[in-house]
């Protein structure tokens, strides 16, 4: 394991009562790249991200990030949460809070920032993402894009180092999905560490460092976007690529 | 919570308004069915008063429930009497209300480590949820000062209110509970996501959400407790129904229950009309958020 590996997993094992759904996972992640995980649903994407943020508890397995193994016991779930940010395919955002609220409610609870820091941070973050005009807005008066672009805002807020992004555009109306990628776009040219499930293949081809494709709870096939889309080895990558391609999404 | 109100109503597009009682409103329809309303209310009440008026022993009741006399007489010392029922009323809502969250906390904290503050929480509501009112009410009152441990009050207003918040803090806990369980798992995992410690995220993001939708449901019980503060009169308290009873065996005449019951409804009714804005108001909140949908 290098130093400058922004996330290291080794071994991962997750299973829900009988179901077994992350069967030994391994991952190297370095700094400012982008890793795609592709695969079915059900494949494990989702748990494997939500294992990454400790939001679920990993049977098996480390998971290092910046060289500090966050899978040890005794280990400070919301110091290490407060460095990694995670948006959710339903967005999540407060309802009862409007968007500056949504934005600087964190920042000011874990990270005990000032009420006009925070603010101020989370004003320009709205701002560079076409929201400011939505400052004082409540989320259910947003459109599913917005609201989207908004807890992508609340978790830059906290300045993580890793951003894990689950499905965030597969709870939107077609017409909406291509304001989340720009904004996810801007974030990967300004050197931001990704790890994106996603259905949308071109635009993992187009951002991804590395695409990783997940079945049955294993990477079965990693390499470059041109490689995994181009000339995917297993013959389980090509009948998945096979039906993107047949579903016109690819 | 009131501009809120307004700006989820904003949402309503031509939604025809709509009342539950007198059906619609608004039109020649409406107009209408206001009319046939009041003729078929105004037939009924003549019907009933010329039933009771004519009845062989109306003269006799007539007298003994509704005399002006006794009513004009006895209202000034009975309502005075009632202040004591609000002033029960109002301490033991101020200690109900964050007694019952605190027992709904606790009773939704998660793991093995506070089994047994979940298992006190939860036989400290069945228990007083189980147990009649009036018997909390004469054990405490009746049995507490009987002990004459030194230090300890023998008021019975005092043991009525401890004995009131005893058993509303049990039914309240259980409406809290309702309004933190109908807070989706998702939303603590969002706050949790961000860094924020379990009690931050109770506090700031799971408790608004959860109070906010229970609030219809908590003023129903506020009427029931405000009814239920006669219930201190039973042990001696000098509250509106006792000094009514007084009143009453003093004459033989049972207009002053009339009086305390005419008190209790000025209270309770408004309160039950300000409980169903409420609860119409978040009836078109919901279905603005299932129209956006």
């Amino acid at each position: 394991m290098t130093a400058a590996a922004a996330l290291e997993i080794e071994g991962l094992r997750k299973s829900f009562g009988e179901n077994l759904v992350l069967d030994g996972i391994d991952l190297s992640v370095g700094e400012h790249e982008v890793t795609c995980l592709i695969g079915a649903s059900g494949s494990g994407k989702s748990t494997l991200l939500r294992c990454i943020n400790l939001l679920e508890p990993v049977d098996v397995g480390r998971i290092v990030v910046a060289g500090e193994e966050i899978t040890r016991g005794g280990v400070d779930v919301n110091r290490i949460r407060r460095r990694i940010g995670i948006v959710f395919q339903a967005y999540n955002l407060f309802p009862h809070m409007s968007v500056l609220e949504n934005v600087t409610l964190a920042p000011r609870l874990a990270l005990r920032q000032g009420g006009r820091e925070s603010e101020e941070q989370a004003r320009a973050l709205l701002d560079r993402f076409g929201l400011s005009d939505k400052v004082d807005a409540y989320p259910d008066h947003l459109s599913g894009g917005q609201q989207q672009r908004v807890a992508i805002v609340r978790a830059l807020a906290m300045q993580p180092r890793l951003m894990l992004l689950d499905e965030v555009t597969s709870a939107l109306d077609p017409e909406l999905v291509a304001e989340v990628l720009e904004v996810i776009r801007e974030l990967a040219a300004g050197g931001m560490t990704m790890v994106i499930a996603t259905h949308e293949m071109g635009f993992a081809r187009e951002i991804a460092t590395r695409v990783c494709f997940l079945d049955e709870g294993v990477i079965l096939e990693q390499g470059s976007p041109e490689q995994m889309f181009g000339s995917p080895r297993q013959p389980r990558t090509q009948q998945f690529l096979q039906r993107i391609v047949n579903a016109h999404r690819l | 919570m009131a501009s809120e109100g307004d700006r989820r109503a904003d949402l309503e597009v031509d939604e025809p308004r709509r009342s539950r009682i007198l059906g619609s409103l608004s039109g020649a329809d409406g107009r209408r069915g206001v009319a046939i309303a009041l003729l078929s209310t105004f037939v009924f009440v003549v019907v009933v008063v010329a039933v009771v008026a004519n009845s062989p022993g109306w003269p006799a009741v007539h007298e003994g429930f509704f005399s002006w006399h006794y009513f004009k007489s006895t209202l000034p010392e009975i309502a005075r009497a009632f202040l004591l029922n609000c002033k029960i009323f109002l301490i033991s809502e101020c200690l109900i209300l964050p007694l019952a969250l605190l027992i709904a906390v606790l009773r939704s904290l998660p793991g093995p480590v506070f089994f047994p503050l979940r298992a006190l929480a939860i036989a400290y509501a069945d228990f007083f949820r189980g147990v009649p009112t009036i018997l909390v009410i004469y054990i405490l009152a009746l049995g507490v000062p009987g002990l004459e441990i030194s230090g300890v009050p023998n008021s019975v207003v005092f043991w009525g209110i401890v004995a009131l918040v005893l058993i509303y803090s049990a039914y309240v806990s259980e409406v809290y509970r309702a309004g933190i369980e109908s807070v989706h798992p998702s939303q603590e995992a969002a706050a949790r996501s961000l860094g924020l410690t379990r009690w931050q995220t109770l506090r700031k993001v799971i408790l608004p959400q959860a109070v906010r939708r229970v609030i219809p449901p908590l003023l129903n019980d506020f009427i029931g407790l405000q009814k239920d503060t006669a219930l201190v009169g039973t042990v001696g308290a000098l509250e509106a129904f006792n000094v009514s009873q007084i009143n009453s065996d003093g004459s033989f005449n049972f207009t002053p229950y009339l009086v305390a019951a005419v008190l209790f409804v000025a209270i309770t009714i408004p309160l039950a009309r300000f409980t169903d804005r409420l609860i119409a108001r978040d009836r078109r909140r919901r279905q603005a958020q299932g129209g956006l949908a």
